[in-house]
């Protein structure tokens, strides 16, 4: 029998990869491109939708030859994309009529805030499972809507067409203007402030709420399923599914089982649990949201807790600071001191997500004296992405009442070994890292493989998973953190109060 | 009081002149700046050229610093960089091989294990980053003693520690297993640190070509090696490829970006 093989997009905030796996779930090559990021005034950052277009195209091509897979042998492609970043395009032509609107962008603040204050307000948590913030897309196509001249007038008429990054490309690979399926998966359409987290279908009086033309939305879809066929491709390939990355990336770690959670160390973090097919509403800030639906198949929902800055911080030490020249660095950088130095970073730079949902927080270093060196900021650096954890894993203990035995970790900052040992020290779990880091990437290969039969259910996929490599608490350092985590929530306090009007 | 290197304190002095023309010098003119000889001076400027670390102007014949000095002071690997690298290529040497992954770079007479991936077997292991391990008695020891250049490579008289009956511990032996290991581009090891353990591995290079880290599996003897005691082909391709990847993953392609 042939060799079959998955091409999995992932289209993420600083880059897009292309990746193609085999049938065991293993990585065959690899390629990246990063894209531009714009940064047009404080607090706004904007991508090139037909940048990021052109990456995608280039990366698959590129790594379908790397691959030297034979026609017909890679069977299907599966995306996963950066959520919540807002794509406004002209139909008739493909043209974006603004960058795309980056989730850590934070202009729709002001808007949010108005919206939140009418007396309708409360249907968004309740209709959503979100918190009515300016993370979630809803508010940037609102506020593309507003700020385009003209540009409501022609959604209204339907030339133009919305959507997040996988609809962007799913369009593009399928045709663009000629012929360009205008289609969303419910992972991502749950990201948007504007579908009914129960029925996953666009809700009318959120619609109305945000003064959103239907006439621009896409079709939500299942995750897994096929969409359309990528004749954009140098071989066309059915598109078997697509994922938001942090969904996807609970799909690769193949966490089908309520209970299961895994954190995704990126330019921020975010942790996911599987609940099963019944929606957990949150008592303690964390999100609900669609973790993946199979065609046919009910869906399936998560909690979330979701952090804006952990990888970006340690990119913030390396482009803002200049004090390592690779992120990977950091580590050297830290263990050249033994502790923080009494020193704590709360990079809250466009305000705290989960648990605490604070917009107006701004990022503070506390405990800085003479003694603090560039190690101490480093060690202060990755701790931050720790302490933000155990801050979104006790909420979720709180919530879902399924205490983590372990958590399943991914993602670039799991090759740093300092931090994974801070983190299974603070939280006093095991913390367990899966053969194939890439999950997001799996995720989407998984799905796709899926849809067209390379895989035959998701139990076929938990026998791909392996461990490949484990950290575990050391009581002492576990009873030393516990005593120092005051001083965290301490810090935390400290920038939320930091960023309230006087 | 030891003299210093007569012919090294005129390399660098040749290249203090460059430097401190901020531009170009011609043999002449250098020969006179340093106090030498013409016919001294460009054989010094020969070996210079070799290494890279002038460039000779192919119009004008003057020479300039060349770029095998900017990479004197950029171009050490971080450990930690090395691992992020690495990290999804030695996945998939773990995946395909079923075997544990260990990435090693070479610290005197040890190898320091820099990146570990677990056996595939789900069975409880050891994170083993950052152990030491003896190079005589390992893959990625022999892959990189091998690697070294003539001078630094092991004395007769470097007393190798027993840890098995089947070490290697007659220096001369163990020369000549390098010499094996540097004509075919990788080293095994069958049960010379601990027994029932065999061990295969490769090296790692960095953009100029030297070897800046060995990648290697181990597992059981009867899984890596043949009856006969030599490596299985299909191993030695996994573990050969892996390590190529790795090289290629350290050499920047344009557009690529830095990764994480």
């Amino acid at each position: 029998m042939a060799e079959r093989y998955v091409l999995a997009v992932d289209q993420g905030t600083t880059s897009t990869r292309a990746i193609v796996f085999d049938r065991g779930g293993r990585l065959v090559a690899v390629r990246q491109r990063e894209h531009r990021q714009f940064f047009p005034r404080p607090g706004w950052v904007e991508h090139d939708p037909e940048e990021v277009w052109a990456n995608t195209q280039l990366t698959a091509a590129q790594v379908l030859r790397d691959a030297a897979a034979l026609p017909g042998e890679v069977v299907a492609l599966g995306i996963a994309n950066q959520r919540e970043t807002t794509v406004v395009w002209d139909r008739a032509t493909g043209r974006p009529v603004h960058r795309a609107l980056v989730w850590q962008d934070t202009r729709t603040g002001p808007l949010v805030e108005e919206l939140a204050a009418r007396p309708e307000a409360a249907v968004v948590r309740d209709r959503t499972g979100l918190e009515l913030a300016g993370y979630f897309a809803g508010p940037r196509l609102r506020w593309v809507l507003d700020a385009v001249p003209g540009a409501r007038e022609r959604a209204e008429r339907g030339e133009l067409l919305f959507g997040t990054m996988e609809t962007w490309l799913v369009w593009n690979l399928t045709g663009g203007p000629d012929g360009g399926v205008h289609v969303t998966d419910v992972t991502n359409a749950s990201r948007t402030l504007l579908m009914d987290v129960r029925t996953c279908r666009w809700d009318p009086d959120l619609l109305d709420f945000f003064g959103v033309p239907a006439a621009v939305l896409p079709e939500i879809r299942p995750s897994v399923g096929v969409l359309g066929t990528a004749t954009a491709l140098p071989v066309p390939v059915p598109i078997g599914g697509a994922l938001g990355d942090q969904q996807a990336a609970l799909f690769g770690q193949t966490c089908f089982a309520p209970g299961e959670a895994k954190c995704t160390y990126g330019t921020g973090s975010f942790l996911l649990q599987n609940t099963g097919t019944e929606l957990v509403r949150s008592a303690h800030g964390l999100i609900s949201t669609v973790a993946y639906q199979l065609a046919g198949e009910p869906v399936h929902y998560a909690l979330e807790g979701s952090i804006a800055v952990t990888g970006a911080l340690v990119q913030w030490l390396r482009d803002s600071l200049g004090l390592i020249t690779t992120a990977p660095e950091v580590e050297t950088l830290a263990r050249t001191v033994a502790d923080n130095g009494g020193c704590y970073v709360v990079p809250a730079f466009a305000g705290l997500l989960a648990p605490h949902w604070e917009g107006q927080a701004r990022g503070l270093v506390a405990g800085l004296t003479g003694y603090v060196t560039k190690g101490h900021l480093a060690r202060a650096v990755l701790e931050a992405t720790g302490w933000q954890t155990r801050d979104v894993v006790r909420a979720m203990d709180a919530d879902s009442g399924l205490p983590l035995d372990t958590l399943r970790v991914d993602g670039g900052m799991t090759t740093n070994n300092l931090l994974m040992q801070f983190l299974a020290d603070s939280l006093g779990t095991p913390v367990v890292r899966p053969m194939v880091g890439e999950t997001v990437s799996l995720g989407a290969a998984y799905a796709a493989g899926l849809a067209v039969g390379v895989w035959s259910d998701t139990e076929a996929l938990r026998r791909n998973w392996h461990r490949s490599a484990q950290w575990s608490p050391q009581p002492a350092r576990v009873a030393e953190l516990d005593a120092e985590y005051p001083q965290w929530e301490k810090a935390v306090r400290l920038s939320i109060a930091w960023g309230q009007r006087p | 009081m030891p003299g210093n290197v007569q012919s090294l304190e005129r390399a660098a002095a040749i290249l203090h002149a460059i430097a401190g023309s901020g531009g170009q010098m011609g043999v002449t003119e250098l020969a006179s700046a340093v106090g030498l000889a013409k016919t001294t001076t460009h054989g010094l400027l020969r070996t210079l050229l070799d290494l890279a670390f002038v460039e000779q102007d192919a119009r004008t014949g003057r020479y300039a610093l060349g770029a095998g000095l900017l990479g004197l002071g950029s171009h050490h690997l971080d450990a930690n960089e090395l691992r992020s690298r690495a990290s999804n290529w030695a996945d998939a040497l773990a995946s395909r091989s079923g075997c544990a992954v260990r990435l090693g770079t070479l610290a005197g007479f040890q190898v320091v294990v820099v990146h570990h991936v677990f056996c595939p077997d789900d069975s409880p292991q050891d994170l083993e980053v950052g152990l030491v391990l003896p190079a005589h008695a390992t893959a990625l020891g022999k892959v990189l003693l091998a690697s070294r250049s003539a001078r630094s490579r092991p004395a007769a008289d470097v007393r190798l520690e027993r840890l098995t009956p089947s070490t290697l511990t007659d220096p001369v032996s163990l020369a000549g297993e390098l010499e094996a290991v540097r004509g075919r581009g990788w080293a095994q090891t069958r049960e010379e640190r601990l027994t029932g353990v065999a061990g295969v591995a490769a090296p790692v290079r960095g953009p100029g070509g030297l070897v800046v880290a060995a990648l290697g599996v181990t597992g059981p003897v009867d899984q890596l090696l043949t009856t006969a005691g030599t490596a299985r082909p299909a191993v030695v391709g996994m573990v050969v490829d892996a390590a190529a990847a790795v090289s290629r993953e350290l050499v920047p392609r344009p557009g690529d970006g830095r990764r994480g």
